[in-house]
């Protein structure tokens, strides 16, 4: 049986083992449906034609697991930014774990989705908010019809979260194959901020495809701060759906650390329904063996006097491919916009490949708009120079890299993420700098 | 202290340099002057062991040892420095984690431990003083932003902090004001001793006024064609190169 089908003929038991009374229900159904008639995207389609699902969708994974699992917090510590206080709302297999996490109801609601749907208390929230940004493609109809757990975080007014949440899914393994299919919803009402770290981590060699979506809601003046860490074994493959919608004078951004997995699909949109909002996408892909990354992002520009700045770096090595397909669309009524879209990248090797699209649409015509693409390789002038200081070639290399996608890393606000960044990007590059960066 | 012998070079088919032979003793500075294109930096990268450019004959040696086959790492672990003309911009590594880096590799191929961090700081401030650089320099991303007199201000820094046996100045003097010149000079002047030696290229014979010459060659399509005492340096600032030209045709 395909993935399609066994998913769709999963459907209806998965909605009588939770609850096919829920006031969700005809939101999942219509999902279902619409993904049961599109299927899958295949090359075919225009934004799917450098990644190619096959490899992934072949596998029997196990499509909702009702047992609970469960890891020790020693075997799992190293993926959490332990340093700091955090909130943390953490997944095993996809079934929320109360023990590894820490959520709260006291000034503000950092908890799960599965109770949000069921008690009564947030069903306002729900009904105003709940998939009512998400697309209607195929993975985000599938999670739609699936959606049953994941982080639920709503911030009332006026309030500064005292410490970041973190997001994190892990998958244990305990199944040979596993589908996951979190839900997240994050509502920040005028005026206040949150940041936010998500992370998707496999536990074992086992094959996972994760299929996410997040909706998040940014008030009037609120800023949210979200931090991506795609750093998975070779067998996890992840689908992002991340879809953000701002109101007047909101801040957003979004920084993806893309360092590893088997396919890695990053679907970010930002919505600009307010006057005076700034959207920020950046991001750091360093891949190699036979990895690939595919970001496609959308800025829709809706209400003048708006800016968006993006800023994507990329280092390839080995057999390596990503793909960045960035869209800024400006609408009539969006004058004075002010866009802005950086894309560069450096092929270690000769047969590593990036795709890259930069796709404007400017219906407004009063607006500054600019995009940047380089590809290029390591400036042998700039490694000589490194060299006759008496750095060797290999640390000169890293050097190098490090330099070239330092000012992505300049604009991460929580300083403990930005020191584990750091080092994760010289495991990465292979290197001891000899120094803290 | 340098000994260049018969050396030919160049990239793919093209020759650029075609015969030199040049000795500097330590204690001395050099200077090698020339018109565009006669291969002044092309000899300065050779020397310091830049890949682009194959040596097809001769030698290079510095302290009776060959080092024309070892990498520019291993020649700089040697004492060889290059002050380059366009230094390179590394954004993210400020110019002390840069100089530590730099020191700390050093001492590691030659068996030593890390330099100690007071040691270190100590040194770093005597060195930026020399050149009369700002502290906020030194936190600064190397070569970011800098200005032409700066980066040049900060080759001569990283000269100080390395003491090399021999320096290579690789028109240093080019976009420097006069007050720049003086300090970078100054520096230059002030890391003298017997026990190493400077090669000064240059276009101009204005930085020879501040770091007086030995000797002044005169390098021409590849082949030093005429070496002399610094006065020589004078009478090329006045009358060019053409008559070197006519010299060597008559001969």
């Amino acid at each position: 049986m395909s993935l399609k089908d066994k998913l769709v003929s999963s459907f209806f038991a998965f909605e009588d083992y939770i609850d096919a009374d829920s006031h969700i229900h005809d939101i999942r159904s219509a999902a279902i449906k619409n993904f049961e008639h599109q299927g899958f995207p295949t090359k075919k389609d225009e934004s799917w034609k450098y990644t190619s699902l096959n490899a992934i969708l072949k596998e029997d994974y196990c499509v909702f697991p009702k047992k609970e699992n469960s890891v020790e917090f020693k075997d799992v510590k190293r993926y959490f930014i332990h340093d700091i206080d955090s909130y943390k709302v953490v997944f095993i297999d996809g079934i929320y774990s109360s023990f590894l996490s820490e959520t709260t109801h006291d000034k503000y609601d950092i908890c799960v989705m599965a109770s949000a749907m069921n008690k009564s208390k947030y069903q306002p929230i729900m009904e105003a908010y709940f998939n009512k940004i998400a697309k209607t493609d195929s993975f985000s109809s599938l999670n739609t019809a699936f959606a049953r757990e994941g982080a639920y975080i709503n911030i009332p007014k006026h309030k500064e979260v005292d410490k970041p949440i973190e997001i994190i899914n892990f998958s244990t393994g305990n199944e040979a194959a596993l589908m996951v299919q979190p839900r997240n919803l994050i509502v920040v009402e005028e005026n206040s901020h949150v940041q936010i770290i998500e992370r998707h981590q496999s536990l074992t060699e086992n094959a996972v495809l994760t299929n996410v979506v997040s909706e998040i809601f940014v008030g009037k003046n609120a800023t949210v701060d979200l931090y991506k860490i795609q750093n998975d074994k070779s067998n996890a493959s992840l689908i992002d759906n991340t879809f953000i919608e701002q109101k007047r004078g909101s801040q957003a951004s979004v920084h993806t650390f893309a360092f590893g997995g088997k396919i890695t699909r990053n679907n970010l949109n930002f919505y600009q329904k307010g006057e005076g909002c700034n959207s920020i996408l950046k991001g750091i892909t360093i891949i190699e063996d036979k990895q690939h990354v595919d970001h496609n992002t959308l800025v829709n520009h809706i209400e003048p006097n708006c800016e968006s700045h993006q800023d994507y770096k990329g280092i390839f090595a080995d057999r390596a491919v990503s793909v960045f397909n960035g869209k800024i669309v400006v609408e009539k009524e969006a004058q004075k916009t002010d866009a802005f879209q950086q894309n560069n990248n450096i092929l270690i090797n000769d047969n590593a490949t990036i795709n890259a699209k930069p796709q404007l649409e400017i219906f407004a015509d009063d607006v500054k708009c600019s995009h940047g693409c380089t590809i290029g390789q390591l400036d042998e002038e700039a490694l000589f120079y490194l060299q006759s200081r008496g750095i060797a070639k290999k640390e000169a290399r890293a050097l190098l890299m490090f330099a070239f996608a330092s000012n992505v890393l300049e604009s991460v606000k929580i300083p403990e993420l930005k020191a584990r960044i750091t080092k994760l990007i010289a495991k990465k590059i292979g290197v001891n700098l000899g120094f803290e960066l | 202290m340098l000994y260049i012998k018969n050396l030919y070079a160049g990239v793919e088919d093209q020759e650029i340099l075609k015969g030199i032979n040049l000795e500097i003793n330590a204690g001395e500075v050099h200077a090698i002057m020339g018109p565009n294109g006669s291969g002044k930096s092309t000899l300065a990268s050779v020397v310091a062991g830049k890949e682009e450019f194959e040596i097809s004959q001769g030698e290079i040696f510095l302290e009776n040892e060959n080092i024309a086959e070892l990498a520019p790492e291993e020649r700089a672990h040697k004492g060889i420095f290059l002050s380059f003309q366009y230094p390179v911009e590394i954004p993210g590594v400020s110019v002390t984690n840069f100089i530590k880096t730099a020191i700390n590799e050093r001492r590691k191929a030659q068996g030593q431990e890390d330099m100690p961090a007071n040691e270190m700081l100590k040194k770093i401030r005597e060195k930026a003083a020399l050149l009369e650089m700002d502290k906020r320099f030194l936190s600064r991303s190397l070569n970011e932003g800098f200005s032409g007199g700066e980066k040049k201000r900060n080759e001569i820094f990283q000269m100080a902090m390395l003491e090399p046996k021999l320096a290579i100045l690789d028109e240093t003097d080019s976009g420097l004001d006069i007050d720049a010149l003086r300090i970078v000079a100054n520096g230059v002047n002030k890391l003298r001793n017997d026990n190493n030696a400077v090669l000064i290229i240059t276009h101009y014979q204005r930085l020879l006024d501040h770091i007086i010459p030995d000797y002044v060659h005169v390098l021409m399509d590849g082949k030093i064609v005429k070496s002399g005492p610094k006065e020589l340096a004078y009478e090329l600032e006045e009358k060019g190169y053409d008559w070197i030209k006519e010299e060597m045709k008559t001969a």
